[in-house]
């Protein structure tokens, strides 16, 4: 690629400029700065509504009461209820048990900040989402 | 505390983090350097590793190989840990700090709030160096950003205690002897050999040129055996591995090409000049493949014969890699 065909397409950059080689006229590399591609923008704008899709369905499941609070939290941050685990230090199977509402209903202030810090929100933010 | 640190961008955090900290310690070596003499290019196609129900496509090897190589080709010794405990973490990290030592640290991209929202998923092998403290914040010289910027306690503990795949359990690492006089050309054919024998003589059909040709048939295949998103989905991970932030363009072929200007001139071998130049077209090419594929998924318009024409650039580009690496085998001091 030559220097002056670096695209510069701004979009999922925001502003910042990242670092590509190409060729001056010589075919010798040089650092040249750029905006963004196309390409790699739709890419990304693709991978973030399959993540935004799944947060929906989930915050309507949630609202509709047939999955607690943290199952939309899981989608939101995109982790596994094996990274919660880690996370906060609290097992997988009672995990998997707080994502039903009525046993989350009924956590501990403690366990909730457990889960609220993990998750690096306020107790409040994590019993109601957004 | 500050340390005097010369922050160069660069187009991979990895040979960023790595060409960066060793000019701190006197020696000059560029990006493509490193990333040449750690045999960093590479390609992999593994279907049945699912990331996010998407198969795993890689244009490098894996993370924190290439810092391995670099080192141990070099004869540089590096100090290296990793945490269990966060406060000690911190801890150990303000301390090398106090001693005047600027320290990479393996982070999680999703946890780094200065990095642009588009680009903060789970990737747990991000590399950064930090080389000071002020008021509280952290000073940070993120290798692919263009300036130095600062980052919170909290927000460093939360990045380099990441979870999930490959978790970075706090590990940080710093150079301790660093040899005065180097001698680069034994380094650089080490180099070469091994991205040569990488690229052509794993015996499995998942990797180098062999990988390439794999993906190419079974691309052709996504708008039968997926529905249309599905494929579409697909061809989005591949060229968000060649193409996004830390990749230099072209899947890293822009950098190695890059490095075999470099290699050419130390070794005094006109011939990798030439070399240069086929892999700087074969890079042209994967960019051409990455901006045919953008357009399938932005027209979400998947008929079989576009992928039919990706498949068949994917098919040119193991063609030509294997052309570059068979001479590059050759290569002597």
């Amino acid at each position: 690629m030559e220097k002056d065909q670096v695209p510069q397409d701004h979009g999922a950059l925001e502003g910042v400029r990242k670092v590509l080689y190409a060729t001056d006229k010589n075919g010798t590399y040089t650092k040249v700065k750029t905006a963004g591609w196309e390409p790699e923008n739709i890419a990304l704008d693709q991978a973030w509504e399959v993540i935004n899709e799944r947060v929906e369905l989930a915050r309507q499941r949630v609202l509709s009461g047939k999955a607690s609070p943290l199952l939309f939290h899981l989608e939101k941050n995109m982790i596994t209820k094996g990274m919660l685990a880690d996370l906060t230090g609290i097992s997988w199977f009672r995990i998997v048990w707080h994502m039903r509402p009525f046993a989350f209903e009924k956590l501990s202030q403690k366990t909730l900040e457990k889960y609220a810090r993990a998750l690096n929100i306020s107790v409040a933010q994590l019993i109601k989402p957004e | 505390m500050e340390v005097e640190f010369e922050h160069n961008q660069s187009a991979h955090c990895e040979n960023g983090a790595v060409s960066n900290l060793l000019k701190f310690h006197n020696l000059g070596i560029s990006e493509p350097m490193v990333f040449g003499i750690g045999s960093g290019l590479f390609f992999s196609y593994l279907p049945f590793i699912k990331l996010n129900g998407i198969p795993v496509t890689s244009y490098r090897i894996l993370p924190g190989w290439i810092f391995k190589r670099v080192s141990n080709r070099l004869g540089i010794s590096m100090h290296s840990t990793t945490f269990r405990s966060e406060t000690k973490a911190m801890e150990e990290l303000d301390r090398t700090l106090e001693k005047g030592l600027p320290v990479g640290l393996l982070t999680s991209v999703f946890y780094l709030p200065y990095l642009p929202k588009a680009l903060r998923f789970h990737f747990n092998a991000h590399n950064i160096v930090v080389f000071g403290k002020r008021n509280g914040k952290y000073l940070v010289s993120d290798p692919v950003l263009e300036e130095t910027c600062e980052i919170d306690y909290d927000d460093l503990v939360r990045a380099r205690f990441a979870k999930g795949t490959m978790p970075p359990k706090g590990k940080m690492y710093y150079p301790t002897v660093v040899p005065s006089s180097f001698d680069f050309k034994p380094a650089i054919v080490k180099g070469i050999k091994q991205t040569a024998g990488d690229m052509l003589n794993v015996p499995i059909p998942l990797f180098g040129v062999k990988g390439i040709r794999f993906l190419a048939k079974s691309l052709k295949k996504w708008p039968d055996k997926l529905d249309e998103r599905r494929a579409i989905l697909y061809l989005g991970q591949v060229i968000r591995m060649q193409e996004e932030i830390g990749t230099g363009g072209g899947g890293f072929r822009f950098i190695f090409g890059a490095f075999l200007q470099e290699a050419s001139s130390q070794l005094q071998q006109p011939w990798l000049q030439e070399v240069a130049q086929e892999v700087t077209e074969t890079g042209d090419r994967w960019r051409d493949f990455a901006f045919e594929a953008g357009r399938i998924c932005k027209g979400r318009a998947s008929s079989a014969v576009s992928y039919k024409t990706l498949s068949d650039i994917l098919l040119e580009c193991a063609d030509r890699e294997k052309a570059i690496f068979t001479k590059l085998k050759k290569i002597t001091l």
